[in-house]
């Protein structure tokens, strides 16, 4: 049972860390009033061009610059829809998404011809799991042992990045003067403009982290997690990261329960697949795949809780002029 | 303000074409740049869209989910709803479709088991249209949250029903039984045969003459009727239509029920007209195909229809195309269709400010 606990949670470390990436891009991007439905055509973006990058150069750290480079351009496209051009938010993540979509695979069947995937990556093209000091010395103690050496080491970098980034997010949203005006622009922007603070500039920079955060997610789906890129591999992961923003209620430690959450229930559904239950019988896999679209919906209508989000969220700020 | 000094074409025509023109002009500069003519490409994408007769069939096949999605989309727009559960809709509608035939096939004639399938594929996607209407006008939850976690929650829930109950026995793809011909809605070919009209075979079937129909209904429903008003308020202004007296949140429900019911209704093209079966994923990315669909059409049926005519004829020349030079692939088309959200919807103001400026300054000099 212990064991299978620890399983457990180990592949809910692999399968959250991506969630906690991108749910963390989209806290910055909505505490700054920019709606971003485009986290999905973030992280597919990205995790085709860290696999491509990876491949062509056969250097996962390249490939993660490239991954993160290609995400922050798209959340300048969004920026540029967004806050230059008063545009819709949804609409511009929408076409983001339908974009990148599209284009990924059109590219990596231009270079590399194989169906739409990238080749496959080996050695120094992916991010490899670390072994903690000690690990495998201590692997027999009971408890400590299953916990420190099989759940907390054995790990990729990115994974401990995800997890690191979570104090790191509260300490910049809370704690510094960018993230007070962060806050600031996402609740009442015309009160920073009053201050002398461009409302433009600090959603830009909220877009960038965005991007950056979104690229790392990316590249840890196919550099990482996978050998390489598929089609589509990105599969709801960003709609998944936007439900878990919304259950953590904008808020960095929140949000990293949740997706410790929906993570936690994706590998219960891995794990249930044709599994009887005593005196429930078999539960479907769909049903457990499902809990963390219903739970945000529940959440949303007010039955638990209530999910109240920036006040300035999705209103493009236009600065008086005489 | 000035917006009177504005050329009516200048809104209704220019700006809306060079918005398209330019998500074609990058389009061109991806083919470009994966070493490809685009002029050629494009030559090819219309031929085989528009250059014999299966393609025109083909094309119009595909327009009619198109019509179906762009209006189900345009409807909640105009209320100022982004319904973006189209997806998740029309694949519930569809589950209705394939109930009704499944279950009546062998004892029905067609013109029992059609209207029955119409109310079917209204009724599901309306119900699923109505649980995110009903959550934004009675709770307030964010109708394009619920309707993106609908979306998923319809998938979870097709998988399980046909993995699980409506599977064929005995066959290990996920589909059901295929339905008695009598459950088959007619193709167009067969129907104009008899009248000495030989258009060539395709799946183009009577689906595509009740989505026309539908752009009829919806553009009275819209522009002339007390509710298409109160519609159109609360789109324009919600804070007016309150104090005007309109029930805003009924006639938000109400703008997701008739929403879902029109994305319903591809369930009809898709199951009952082409696939005679109810499968998984037929969807196939139509509901968010009709964003794109309204945003070009200026959420209007005209324009609607030809959007989707424009969208049906890049699928089927984009098929053509792929097969005429194998480094393109037909995903092109999804670039094309994003482009065109960004330009036509995110960036509509880039151009649009500019160019009504240019007019207002002239009509004032």
């Amino acid at each position: 049972m212990f064991e299978t606990l620890i399983l457990m949670l180990d592949a809910t470390m692999r399968v959250s860390t991506p969630l906690i990436l991108a749910a963390l891009a989209g806290l910055y991007s909505e505490r700054a009033g920019i709606v971003d439905i485009g986290l999905e055509g973030k992280i597919l973006g990205s995790a085709f061009a860290a696999a491509a990058g990876a491949a062509v150069f056969g250097s996962a750290w390249i490939g993660l610059c490239l991954g993160i480079l290609a995400s922050v351009s798209l959340a300048m496209i969004h920026g540029f829809a967004c806050i230059t051009h008063r545009g819709d938010h949804i609409v511009s993540g929408v076409a983001i998404n339908t974009i990148v979509a599209g284009l990924t695979v059109t590219l990596s069947m231009y270079w590399f011809g194989m169906g739409g995937q990238t080749p496959a990556l080996s050695g120094d093209a992916r991010f490899l799991d670390i072994t903690f000091p000690f690990a495998d010395a201590l692997q027999d103690v009971p408890v400590i042992g299953a916990i420190y050496s099989n759940l907390l080491s054995g790990h990729n970098i990115l994974v401990y990045l995800a997890f690191a980034m979570v104090p790191l997010t509260y300490w910049v949203v809370y704690k510094t003067r960018f993230g007070l005006r962060l806050r600031a622009v996402g609740e009442n922007p015309h009160a920073v403009d009053t201050a002398g603070i461009s409302v433009a500039f600090i959603r830009y920079r909220a877009l960038i982290v965005c991007g950056i955060l979104c690229g790392l997610a990316g590249a840890y789906l196919s550099t990482a997690h996978n050998a390489g890129f598929l089609k589509d591999m990105s599969a709801g992961k960003g709609y998944m990261a936007l439900a878990a923003l919304i259950f953590g209620k904008w808020r960095p430690v929140p949000v990293l329960l949740a997706c410790l959450l929906f993570g936690f229930l994706d590998a219960v559904a891995v794990r249930m697949q044709g599994v009887e239950i005593p005196g429930i019988g078999q539960v479907p896999v769909q049903a457990i795949e499902v809990l963390p679209y219903v739970l945000t919906v529940l959440l949303l209508a007010g039955f638990i809780g209530k999910a109240v989000g920036p006040k300035a969220i999705g209103r493009p700020y236009v600065k008086e002029r005489a | 303000m000035s917006q009177a000094k504005v050329p009516a074409w200048v809104n209704l025509a220019l700006i809306p074409f060079l918005n398209v023109f330019l998500a074609f002009l990058v389009s061109g500069l991806v083919i470009l740049a994966i070493g490809e003519n685009p002029l050629e490409a494009a030559g090819y994408l219309i031929y085989g869209a528009f250059g014999y007769d299966e393609g025109i069939g083909y094309t119009l096949y595909y327009a009619t989910n198109l019509i179906f999605t762009g209006l189900a989309v345009s409807v909640a727009f105009k209320g100022g709803l982004f319904n973006i559960g189209g997806e998740g809709q029309a694949y519930i509608g569809g589950l209705g479709v394939g109930l009704i035939c499944l279950s009546l096939d062998n004892t029905m004639p067609l013109y029992v088991i059609a209207p029955l399938a119409i109310l079917g594929a209204a009724a599901f996607g309306a119900a699923w249209g109505y649980i995110p209407g009903y959550l934004q006008a009675r709770r307030g939850s964010h109708i394009v949250i619920t309707t993106i976690m609908f979306n998923f929650i319809a998938s979870s829930l097709m998988v399980y029903l046909i993995v699980n109950w409506l599977k064929e026995d005995g066959r290990m793809a996920p589909n059901s039984r295929t339905f008695e011909e009598n459950a088959w809605l007619p193709y167009l070919h067969e129907v104009l045969s008899p009248l000495g009209i030989d258009i060539g075979s395709s799946p183009l079937n009577l689906a595509f003459i009740w989505a026309l129909l539908c752009c009829v209904f919806v553009w009275g429903l819209i522009w002339h009727t007390r509710w298409g008003y109160q519609l159109r308020t609360l789109g324009t202004n919600p804070t007016a239509a309150r104090y005007a007296g309109i029930d805003t949140a009924k006639v938000t429900i109400w703008a997701m029920l008739i929403s879902g019911g029109l994305a319903g209704f591809v369930g009809l093209n898709e199951i009952m007209g082409v696939n005679h079966s109810l499968l998984l994923n037929f969807t196939a990315g139509y509901g968010f195909a009709g964003i794109a669909v309204a945003l070009m059409g200026r959420n209007h049926p005209i324009g609607i229809i030809l959007a989707a005519i424009l969208f049906g004829a890049l699928y089927q020349g984009g098929a053509e195309l792929a097969f005429e030079i194998p480094s393109i692939t037909p995903e092109i088309v999804v670039v094309i269709q994003g482009l065109v959200i960004l330009f036509s919807g995110a960036l509509e103001h880039m151009l649009k400010d500019r160019i009504e400026g240019f007019f207002i300054r002239k009509a004032v000099a």
